[in-house]
């Protein structure tokens, strides 16, 4: 094994050469890398513009857009917590349950005690606080896999929300908590038929995402990392604005923008900062990335581990708020296979089942590809039955694409 | 004596860009028990898994001929069902079946209808533990038994194969003495019975108390067969040593060329020191690290030398915030004044850097980025109030790229994408950019090509012309005396010997390495 041949540096030798042959210029990588990439994103835009078709453009409709949103909403919140504890090497499967139970707590204080609205919000997202620490306290430091833990969970506050409910539906809330999911900024600054403040939202937001995407890649430029090329970049960001533009133009056609989106909007903003620039982020794809690395890189897991859950229980909490709200009441059975769609929509969205990649963009759009199939799917009358199978094969042939990448990935090393 | 029950001619088998063996020649006799010694990665292992078929007929040359008739194997099957069966240094029962089921598992004892006949299994378990003199009930299970024990169940199940040629690789390296002795003891009974053995050993006490004979492996390359024993009269002690003695020359015999960068040493203050350092095996009942004390000094290169368990690791990664063992104990010094390190961030933070073995087990998030590796054991540097500045990031992980020669076209690519020698580079700036007063290297050079080796050397002379202190971790002797100012040995657990490197040689170094307790106990 140890061949003693005099110190040939035969591989610092070639290193420019080397420097040269890897870079980003090989258009089969560059390719292959950005099908990875942006792959979830080309499927989002041929499901939406197939489903477009086949509704005869209603599922573009303003109402309808609208209408995906509102419905979806909570399983979006849902999963920006789920693709964190994805990217950690964890799963919940009990947000389902806490999404009622927090519900549940809210109804029986704002319905049967008649507390205003804001009580039920702070105690449904206290109990979804709770929640989170039982989970990160027998995961992180009894050391149990998540899977038990969350699926005893599931079991554990089904039942309690049972208790507090006591078997029967609360119903029905007073108009400022139902306003959290039902309502709309409308109005505002007026507008001839439709709502100039939803334009003006949008606008805001393209030039922020213009601004933010120049700075960023200023910077890389600054730091001689390799960027795209500019007219691409241009492309991307007259791309995104495009179709931020026309979302709100749609928005402010239908009744204006809904509160929801704001709460949607705010959250997946910093979800995506906390994930990508803060210590705690990064912790958790090293942790995800390489459990044992991440340990003698002293990274302290335990404690990670145990906030990814407390996390997890604040957004079950909002979701929580968020779905009793939009159902104008709390049901035993509220949630039900919510913590499927929210894990469907992590995967979809382009996280590794052995954890260590995901974004929280990613979940999103998975969770969008999902909405958007079971209501174009709706709109045309599919059978439920038929809409259940489509949606297994979308998220079984969403993984098997990720597999399928990972080894081709695995081959080149 | 001419009966021989196995040859192997001119074995060789070539992995990509390596000759793990070339013209290996073995021959067996019947009912003896030979031994194989040879350096790690001196070809062993590979001898045995060209014997017992895990690298198939055709992926290597030469010929094996087995009780008189040349045989070609396609597997572990095969093999098994000429008698040959080996039983690894890591023990392969299945912990939650009874002995009686491990001692059948693949080889069940069928009744009528295919069902399995577990009064029959039982009872020649029973038996077959009888003969390796272990007392035990054939259904309890196999968990509840020590290392010890288990090694004499893999052994019933070998002989539960009609066993011609039992091959033991390691069988006492992770043994107390009171079972290594037993075991030998069993080796001799099965002798006896007619059984031939091949022991695989580091440990030339027990070579010579026991093997008829011994090859040595050097390089891939038989280095000579010698007879141990003229009678049944075991050789008297002077005759022992002079024995082991030549047993040294012949596995470590080899030239060491300007393979080393120069470099002057200049040894400043004591930097690190670890007193009384003990360590016991996560769920064994033994001591992996027994007593250890070590120094290291400013600007100076530290060899810790050792055979493949001998405990180097596991003292490194102990000390390295107890990242090792149970009931870890002792004390850390660190520039004379003792430190808490019970965690890693903790070590990390009172100046320790561990660089590890096992760099895509242990070091490295092969699926994320250079730049994230890099700042991965120091990201608080990066950060205030927890957010991350990701362009110094980069600058960071640029500057490492530069000063390390990592051939890579930017810091952005996947880790996992990167040759061995890259990879290590990626490692050591993970650990620099944490600043470490003392750096633990674990076999800094395992698995990359000798350009690469070269430039890690220069690193590591680079480092401590800086202040540093280093604590390199090798299985290579000529590596370590190519590179350190003083040389530890380590042997089950204890230092045996601290040589200055221009006292030390690679057969003084070897006869400390493998040194075992004094014979007292």
């Amino acid at each position: 094994m140890t061949d003693t041949k005099p110190p040939e540096t035969r591989e610092s030798g070639t290193a420019p050469a080397v420097a040269l042959h890897t870079g980003t210029s090989d258009p089969r990588t560059l390719i292959m890398r950005n099908l990875r990439q942006s792959g979830i994103y080309v499927a989002f835009v041929v499901i939406v513009g197939l489903f477009a078709i086949l509704t005869d453009g209603v599922s573009l409709s303003p109402g309808n857009i609208t209408n995906i949103l509102l419905q979806y909403s909570y399983i979006l919140v849902l999963a920006i917590g789920m693709v964190i504890l994805i990217i950690g090497g964890h799963i919940d499967l009990s947000v389902g349950s806490v999404v009622a139970l927090t519900g549940a707590v809210s109804a029986v204080l704002v319905i049967q005690q008649g507390m205003p609205w804001w009580v039920g919000v702070v105690a449904a997202i206290t109990v979804g606080l709770a929640v989170g620490v039982w989970h990160g306290f027998w995961v992180a430091y009894v050391g149990m896999p998540a899977f038990i833990v969350t699926l005893a969970g599931m079991l554990l506050f089904r039942g309690l929300t049972l208790q507090v409910l006591d078997n029967i539906s609360l119903s029905p809330f007073p108009a400022e908590y139902q306003k959290i999911a039902n309502g709309f900024l409308n109005g505002l600054l007026g507008g001839n038929g439709y709502d100039a403040f939803t334009l003006i939202i949008g606008a805001v937001a393209v030039a922020g995402i213009a601004v933010s995407g120049w700075r960023t890649r200023a910077a890389r430029v600054r730091y001689e990392q390799s960027v795209e090329s500019f007219p691409l970049f241009v492309l991307r960001i007259l791309l995104v604005g495009a179709v931020i533009m026309y979302f709100a133009w749609q928005l402010a056609h239908a009744r204006g923008l809904p509160i929801v989106l704001i709460i949607l909007a705010v959250l997946v903003i910093a979800y995506g900062m906390v994930t990508r620039r803060t210590v705690f982020g990064r912790q958790v794809y090293a942790i995800g990335g390489n459990l044992s690395a991440a340990q003698l890189s002293g990274v302290k897991v335990k404690s990670v581990n145990f906030w990814m859950f407390v996390n997890m229980g604040f957004l079950a909490g909002v979701a929580g708020v968020i779905y009793s709200s939009r159902s104008n009441g709390a049901q035993p059975a509220a949630g039900n296979m919510f913590e499927l769609d929210a894990i469907a929509a992590a995967f979809i969205g382009g996280a590794a089942v052995a954890g260590g990649v995901g974004t929280v963009v990613g979940a999103m759009v998975g969770g969008l590809i999902m909405a958007v199939m079971s209501n174009g799917m709706q709109l045309m009358g599919i059978d439920q039955s038929v809409q259940s199978v489509v949606k297994g094969l979308v998220l079984l042939l969403a993984v098997a694409f990720d597999i399928y990448n990972k080894r081709r990935v695995g081959a080149n090393r | 004596m001419t009966d021989v029950l196995l040859e192997m001619r001119d074995i060789t088998k070539t992995f990509p860009g390596v000759k793990a063996l070339e013209d290996v020649s073995i021959a067996v006799r019947r009912g003896a028990i030979h031994a194989i010694c040879g350096e790690n990665g001196a070809g062993k292992s590979t001898l045995m898994k060209v014997l017992s078929g895990v690298y198939p007929t055709g992926s290597y040359t030469g010929e094996i001929v087995f009780d008189g008739k040349p045989v070609h194997f396609n597997g572990i099957r095969d093999s098994e069902s000429q008698g040959i069966v080996i039983i690894h240094q890591e023990l392969a029962l299945v912990p939650y079946l009874s002995i009686a089921e491990n001692i059948f598992l693949g080889n069940e004892r069928r009744g009528t209808g295919g069902l399995i006949d577990w009064n029959r299994a039982n009872a020649e378990a029973a038996s077959l533990l009888k003969s390796v003199g272990l007392d035990e009930n054939p259904t309890s299970p196999v968990i509840q038994l020590g290392v010890g024990k288990q090694q004499l169940v893999e052994i019933a199940k070998a002989l539960s194969k009609e066993v011609k040629l039992l091959i033991l690789d390691e069988p006492t390296a992770a043994l107390n003495d009171i079972d290594s002795a037993h075991l030998l003891d069993l080796l001799r009974r099965l002798r006896d019975r007619g059984i031939t053995c091949i022991m695989i050993s580091h440990k030339l006490n027990e070579i010579t108390a026991i093997a008829d004979s011994t090859t040595v492996i050097r390089d891939g390359r038989t280095v000579e067969t010698l007879e141990m024993k003229s009678s049944d009269s075991a050789l008297d002690a002077p005759s022992q040593n002079a024995t082991q003695a030549r047993i040294i020359r012949g596995m470590v015999g080899r030239d060491i060329d300007s393979f080393y960068p120069d470099r002057e040493s200049h040894a400043g203050d004591e930097v690190f020191r670890i007193e009384d350092w003990t360590a016991w095996h996560p769920t064994q009942d033994r001591k992996v690290v027994d007593g250890a004390n070590l120094n290291v000094r400013a600007g100076e290169v530290v060899g810790i030398a050792g055979l493949m368990g001998a405990g180097r690791t596991e003292l490194a990664m102990s000390v390295f915030g107890r990242s090792y063992g149970r009931d870890v104990s002792g004390r850390i010094f660190m520039h004379g004044k003792e430190v808490r390190a019970r965690s890693v961030a903790e070590a990390i933070r009172n100046g320790i850097a561990y660089a590890t073995e096992d760099r895509k087990r242990y070091g490295l998030n092969l699926i994320a980025d250079v730049c994230r590796n890099i700042s991965a054991a120091a990201l608080g540097k990066l950060a205030r109030g927890g957010w991350v500045n990701g362009n110094e990031e980069i600058k960071i992980a640029e500057q490492s790229r530069r000063d390390m020669n990592i051939k890579t076209s930017n810091v952005m690519a996947t880790v996992g994408t990167l040759s061995g020698g890259n990879q290590q580079k990626v490692v050591l700036s993970k650990w620099l950019f944490t600043d470490p007063d003392v750096l633990i290297l674990d076999e800094p050079t395992r698995g990359i090509d000798v350009g690469a080796k070269y430039e890690i050397y220069t690193i590591i002379n680079k480092l401590v012309a800086q202040g540093k202190a280093v604590i390199v971790i090798s299985s290579e002797l000529p590596e370590l005396l190519g590179i350190c100012d003083r040389i530890y040995t380590l042997s089950a657990g204890r230092i045996t010997g601290e040589l200055p490197v221009r006292e030390a040689t690679q057969e003084n170094l070897m006869a400390l390495m493998t040194k075992e307790k004094e014979l007292a106990g």
